[in-house]
C-alpha cells in the first residue's frame, strides 16, 4: 500500500501539488472543526484559514520546483507561480479586511473563512489547469463557493439577490464554457493544452473548433467580467458586504485572467488572429463601457464595479498582443490592479457611521477635513487608477499599451488611452468630493487592519518607481514561460 | 559620474520640504507660520542650489551637462538627467520663481495651508524634472505628474467655478498627452531605446514622423495653448489662487515649448518642415484672435490670460521659423514671459488681496492712493507691450526677425499684434490705475508692503536688465541652439538627397 503510494506521488509528480493538497485538506479540517465547535469558533476560524492561506503562500514561494503534474493535467511554470502567489495575497488580504465588518453586521459564521479557502483553492487549480477538465474542475470550485459567499448575508435582500444572480448567470457562462470545451474536445481529439495546439498547427482550424473557442472565450470573460459578459458585476458588487466585493474585484479576477492567458497563448497560439479580434474587441468594449458607464454611478461599489470593467479591458489590451511582453503587461497589470483595488476597498469598509455603512459617494464629502491620511491615501489610489505617472497604475497601462504599439494595434491603442482619459473624470469626481466639497458627517474611526492595508496599498502605489525595475523583471520571468 | 548629482539634488530637494511640512502636526499659527518658513526655506536654497549650474555651465557646449544615468526598468525607461543651453534655463526660472509665489501666498491662503505648502513644493520638484529628464519616459512622469498638485491647487482654493477649471485643466491637458505617450511607445520600437540623446541622433522614417510629429503637437499645442485649444487656460487662470496663476503662467506653459524644441524640431525635422504653415497660421491667428478678445475682458486676469495666449503665439512662430533669430527669440520671449506674466500674476494678486474682485470696473484711479504699485504695474505692462527697453522686446523682435527672413506675410500680421496688444494693455492700465479715485471701497487702499516689495521689485529690475542686456542668455543659449538647426538643416539635406537618388534611380 504504502510502496503504490510512492509510485503514485513519484511518477505523477505529486509534490508540485502540495499548496494545493494542503489547502485542501486544511479547509475540510476546518470545517470540520467549525461544525463540532458551533456559531461561536467563528473568529478561531477565521484566523486558523488566514494561517493556512499564509502558510500556502510561503509553502509556495519557497518552491523551487517547477513541472506538471497528472500526467501534464496540472502545470507548475513561473508563471502559475508568480499569479498563486498573487491570488493568495489578494484572498489573505480580503480576509483579513473582513474581520470586524463580518463581526459588526452580524454575519459572522465559520463557513465564510472556509469559502474563502475553497475559493481559493479553485484559484489555485485554474492557475494550474493545463487541461481542459482540470480547468473546468478549478472554474467550478471557485465559482460555487462565491456564489455562496455573495448570499452570506443571508438576512439581506440585496446579499441573496446578488447571490441568486450571480449564481444563474454563473451557472449560464459556466454551460457555454463546457460547450465550448466539448466542441474543442470533438474537433481537436484532446482536452490537454498541449494536445489541442498540436493538434490544431498539423491539422489547421475548423469552423468547428473556432466556435468551440468563441463558446470558451465567453464562458471565460464572464468571469474576469469583460464587456459583453458583464452585467452581474454592478449588481453583485453592489449587493455582496463591502469584504466580500473586495474578494471578488482582486483574487478571483486574477486567477480567471491567468487561466485566460494560459487558455490563449498555451492552447490556441497557433490559431491566434482567431482570438485576437475577439480579444481585441472585448477589451474596447470593457474599456468604452467601463469608463463611460461609470459616470453616472453615485454608489462607490456600483462605480467600482464598473471600473473594474474598464480595468480589465486594460489588461487585455496587453494579451491582444499576443506577445511576451504582452503577457508581461498582463500579469503586471493584475499585480497593480489588485493592490489598488484592496486599497480602495480598505477605504469603502470603513465608511461607516455611527447609525451604520454608508456607500454612496457623497458621503465621502469633505473627507480631507475629517481625516486626512485617508484622504490622502484615497486621493493616490485614484490617480493610480486614473494612470497618472507617477504613481504605480501609470505603469500598469503603460505596459500593457507598449505591447499593443509593437503589436501594431494602433487603433486599440487610441481607443484605449482616450477612454482613460473618460475613465479619469470619475476618479477625479471622487477627488473633488474628498477635497472640494464642505464635509458631510463624521466617520467611525477605521480599525487597524484596514489602516494597515490602506497605508501598505498607498506606500505601494506611491514608491512604485523605486520598485518598477525589479518588479517587471519578475513578470517578464513570469511571462518567459509561455515563450 | 563622481560628481555630485545636483541636479537630482535639485529636482527632489523640494520633496524633502515637502516630507518635513508634511510631518509637522498643529493647526495653530505658530504651526502654520513654521510651515511657511520651512517651504520658503527649501525653495530659497533650491534656487541658490540651482544657481550652481548656471555659474558652472560650459556655454561652449552644445551638448548635456551635468548628466547623470541609472538604469531604472530595463530597456524600457532609466533614470537619465542632464541639461543643455535650452534646458539650462527653465531650471533657472523655475526655482527663482519659486520663493516668490510662497511669499505671495503667505497671508492670502488661509485655510489648509500645511497641503499648499506641500501641493506647491511638490510641483516645483515635478517641472525641474520636466526641463532635467533626458529620457522620454521620465520626461513623461514628471510632464504628467505636475498635473496632480496642480489640479489641487485649482480645486482647493481657487475662486468660484475651481471645480469647473480645474476639470477642464487637468482632462484637456490629459487628452493630449496620452496621445503623446503612445507616439513615445512607437518611438521605442523604432529606435530601441527611450533616451533622449540617442533618439535626438536617431532618424524616424518620414512617414512615421508624420504622426509622431501630430501626436506631440497635440500634447505641446494644449499646453501651450495654442489657438484653437486654448480655452482651459482663461479658466484655470481665472480660477487658480495668486500663485498658482503665476506657476501656470510663467513655466507649465513654457512646457510646451521646451517640448517643440527638445523633441518635435530635432526628432521630427521632416514634419516639422512640412507642418511649419500649420504652426505659422494658428500661431498669428492665437495672436490677432486672443488679442481681440482680451480687449473686451471685463476681469483682469482673464484679460492676462488671454495676452499670454497671443505671447505664446509668437513663441511657436519663432520657434517654427527654425532658423537662429527665430528660436533664440522664442526662448527669450518664453523666459520673458515667464517674468512679466509671473509679476502681472502678483500685481494682480496684490489688488485682489485688498479689494477681493477683479473686476476691471471696480478699479480706477489707483495711482492716487498706491503711487509705488502704479510703477511697478506700469513697467511690468509695457513689458507685456513688448516696449523696448524692457525683456518683452527683445524677444519679439527677434521672433519677427526669424519669421520674416521665412515669410513676410506672417510677419505682417503677427506685428499687428503687437498694436493690439499695446490697446488692450494700455487700456487696462488705464481703467485700474489711472482716472480719479472715485469709488467708495479704494479710498483707504494702501501701497505696497514690505513684502510685496520684496517680491515685485526683483522682478522689475529683472525685467528691464534683460531688456537692455539680454546676452547672459544668448550666451547660454547660443552653442544648443546652433547645433539644433545645423542638425535640422542637415536632415533636410539628407532627405533631399535620398528623394533625388530615389528619382535618378
Amino acid at each position: 500500500m504504502q510502496e503504490a503510494f510512492q509510485i503514485l506521488v513519484e511518477t505523477q509528480n505529486l509534490g508540485l501539488l502540495g499548496p494545493e493538497l494542503w489547502l485542501a485538506v486544511g479547509a475540510l479540517f476546518l470545517l470540520m472543526f467549525g461544525v463540532f465547535a458551533g456559531e461561536r469558533s467563528s473568529s478561531q476560524v477565521t484566523g486558523l484559514s488566514l494561517a493556512l492561506l499564509v502558510v500556502t503562500a510561503i509553502w509556495l514561494f519557497l518552491m523551487g520546483e517547477r513541472g506538471e503534474a497528472m500526467n501534464g493535467a496540472f502545470i507548475l511554470d513561473d508563471f502559475a507561480w508568480f499569479m498563486k502567489l498573487l491570488t493568495l495575497i489578494g484572498s489573505a488580504l480580503a480576509l483579513i479586511m473582513s474581520v470586524n465588518f463580518m463581526k459588526r453586521e452580524g454575519v459572522i459564521n465559520f463557513e465564510f473563512p472556509v469559502l474563502v479557502v475553497t475559493a481559493s483553492l479553485g484559484m489555485l487549480i485554474m492557475v494550474s489547469a493545463n487541461n481542459l477538465i482540470t480547468l473546468y474542475l478549478g472554474l467550478e470550485l471557485q465559482s460555487l463557493s462565491l456564489y455562496v459567499l455573495a448570499a452570506i448575508n443571508r438576512d439581506s435582500v440585496r446579499s441573496t439577490e446578488a447571490g441568486l444572480k450571480y449564481f444563474v448567470l454563473g451557472a449560464l457562462s459556466s454551460g457555454m464554457l463546457l460547450y465550448g470545451a466539448s466542441l474543442i474536445y470533438g474537433f481537436t481529439g484532446h482536452t490537454d493544452f498541449t494536445g489541442i495546439a498540436e493538434a490544431m498547427s498539423g491539422a489547421g482550424r475548423s469552423l468547428g473548433l473556432i466556435f468551440g473557442l468563441v463558446f470558451l472565450l465567453a464562458g471565460i470573460a464572464f468571469k474576469i467580467s469583460a464587456v459583453p459578459f458583464h452585467m452581474w458585476t454592478p449588481d453583485v458588487y453592489e449587493g455582496a458586504p463591502s469584504p466580500i466585493t473586495a474578494f471578488f474585484a482582486a483574487a478571483p479576477k486574477i486567477a480567471a485572467m491567468a487561466m485566460l492567458i494560459r487558455v490563449v497563448i498555451g492552447a490556441f497560439e497557433p490559431v491566434t488572429p482567431d482570438w485576437q479580434q475577439i480579444i481585441v474587441f472585448i477589451a474596447i468594449a470593457s474599456m468604452v463601457l467601463g469608463a463611460f458607464a461609470a459616470i453616472g454611478q453615485n454608489n462607490i461599489k456600483r462605480l467600482m464595479a464598473y471600473s473594474s470593467i474598464g480595468h480589465m479591458g486594460y489588461a487585455l489590451v496587453g494579451l491582444s498582443a499576443g506577445t511576451q511582453s504582452g503577457v508581461s503587461g498582463v500579469i503586471l497589470y493584475m499585480l497593480i490592479y489588485m493592490v489598488m483595488t484592496i486599497g480602495t476597498f480598505a477605504c469603502i469598509i470603513s465608511m461607516r457611521r455611527r447609525d451604520g455603512v454608508v456607500e454612496e459617494i457623497n458621503d465621502l464629502a469633505g473627507l480631507s477635513k475629517r481625516n486626512p491620511m485617508m484622504a490622502l491615501v484615497l486621493t493616490l489610489l485614484m490617480f493610480s487608477l486614473a494612470g497618472i505617472p507617477p504613481l504605480a497604475g501609470f505603469f500598469a497601462k503603460y505596459f500593457v499599451f507598449i505591447a499593443a504599439i509593437e503589436a501594431g494595434l494602433y487603433v486599440l491603442a487610441v481607443i484605449g488611452v482616450l477612454a482613460s482619459v473618460v475613465g479619469a473624470y470619475y476618479y477625479l469626481r471622487i477627488i473633488k468630493i474628498m477635497w472640494f466639497d464642505e464635509p458631510a458627517d463624521e466617520f467611525v474611526p477605521m480599525p487597524g487592519e484596514l489602516r494597515l492595508v490602506l497605508m501598505g496599498s498607498g506606500l505601494f502605489v506611491t514608491f512604485y518607481v523605486l520598485v518598477a525595475g525589479v518588479l517587471s523583471d519578475m513578470t517578464s520571468v513570469a511571462a518567459a514561460s509561455f515563450f | 559620474m563622481g560628481e555630485w548629482p545636483i541636479l537630482t539634488t535639485i529636482t527632489f530637494m523640494p520633496l524633502v520640504g515637502a516630507l518635513l511640512i508634511m510631518l509637522t502636526s498643529g493647526e495653530g499659527d505658530v504651526e502654520r507660520r513654521n510651515i511657511k518658513v520651512v517651504a520658503l526655506f527649501t525653495t530659497v536654497v533650491t534656487f541658490i542650489s540651482s544657481l550652481y549650474i548656471w555659474i558652472n555651465f560650459d556655454n561652449s557646449n552644445p551638448g548635456f551637462q551635468f548628466v547623470e544615468r541609472y538604469e531604472w526598468v530595463g530597456s524600457f525607461m532609466a533614470y537619465h538627467m542632464g541639461v543643455d543651453g535650452i534646458s539650462m534655463l527653465f531650471v533657472i526660472l523655475s526655482t527663482f520663481l519659486m520663493p516668490f509665489c510662497i511669499l505671495a501666498s503667505w497671508n492670502s491662503v488661509t485655510n489648509s495651508v500645511k497641503e499648499y505648502m506641500i501641493a506647491f513644493l511638490v510641483l516645483e520638484a515635478f517641472m525641474i524634472g520636466v526641463f532635467c529628464a533626458l529620457d522620454l519616459i521620465l520626461f513623461y512622469i514628471f510632464f504628467e505628474a505636475g498635473l496632480i498638485p496642480m489640479f489641487l491647487i485649482i480645486g482647493i482654493w481657487g475662486g468660484k467655478r475651481r471645480v469647473y477649471a480645474s476639470f477642464k485643466f487637468f482632462l484637456y491637458t490629459l487628452i493630449g498627452s496620452v496621445l503623446m505617450l503612445l507616439a513615445m511607445m512607437a518611438m521605442y520600437w523604432d529606435a530601441g531605446t527611450t533616451d533622449i540623446p540617442a533618439l535626438l541622433a536617431h532618424s524616424f522614417p518620414a512617414q512615421m514622423q508624420t504622426w509622431l510629429w501630430l501626436a506631440f503637437f497635440a500634447s505641446f499645442a494644449v499646453k501651450m495653448p495654442m489657438w484653437p485649444v486654448h480655452t482651459w487656460l482663461p479658466d484655470a487662470h481665472v480660477e487658480a489662487p495668486t500663485a498658482g496663476s503665476v506657476i501656470l503662467a510663467a513655466i507649465l506653459l513654457k512646457m510646451g515649448g521646451y517640448g517643440f524644441l527638445r523633441f518635435s524640431i530635432p526628432m521630427f525635422p521632416l514634419a516639422s518642415a512640412d507642418f511649419q504653415t500649420l504652426v505659422f497660421v494658428l500661431s498669428v491667428v492665437a495672436i490677432i484672435y486672443t488679442s481681440l478678445v482680451a480687449l473686451m475682458q471685463e476681469d483682469i486676469k482673464k484679460l492676462i490670460a488671454y495676452s499670454s495666449v497671443a505671447h505664446m503665439g509668437y513663441v511657436t512662430m519663432g520657434l517654427f521659423a527654425l532658423n537662429a533669430n527665430g528660436i533664440q527669440g522664442g526662448i527669450y520671449q518664453m523666459l520673458s514671459h515667464g517674468l512679466v506674466s509671473g509679476a502681472l500674476f502678483l500685481c494682480v494678486g496684490v489688488v485682489y488681496d485688498r479689494m477681493h474682485t477683479r473686476e476691471i470696473s471696480a478699479y480706477g484711479g489707483l495711482v492716487n492712493r498706491m503711487p509705488n504699485y502704479a510703477v511697478v504695474f506700469l513697467i511690468f505692462t509695457m513689458a507685456n507691450v513688448g516696449l523696448p527697453g524692457t525683456s518683452g522686446f527683445v524677444g519679439e523682435f527677434l521672433t519677427l526677425l526669424g519669421v520674416f527672413q521665412v515669410n513676410t506675410w506672417v510677419a505682417l500680421f503677427a506685428t499687428t499684434g503687437v498694436i493690439l496688444s499695446a490697446g488692450y494693455a494700455l487700456w487696462l492700465y488705464r481703467r485700474v490705475v489711472f482716472g480719479a479715485l472715485e469709488k467708495e471701497s479704494l479710498k483707504t487702499i494702501l501701497d505696497l508692503d514690505t513684502r510685496e516689495k520684496v517680491i515685485i521689485y526683483p522682478l522689475v529690475a529683472l525685467v528691464i536688465f534683460y531688456g537692455v542686456y539680454p546676452m547672459p542668455v544668448f550666451d547660454a543659449t547660443g552653442a544648443s541652439v546652433d547645433a539644433l538647426i545645423q542638425n535640422y538643416n542637415a536632415a533636410l539635406e539628407a532627405a533631399k538627397e535620398t528623394a533625388q537618388a530615389s528619382l535618378s534611380n
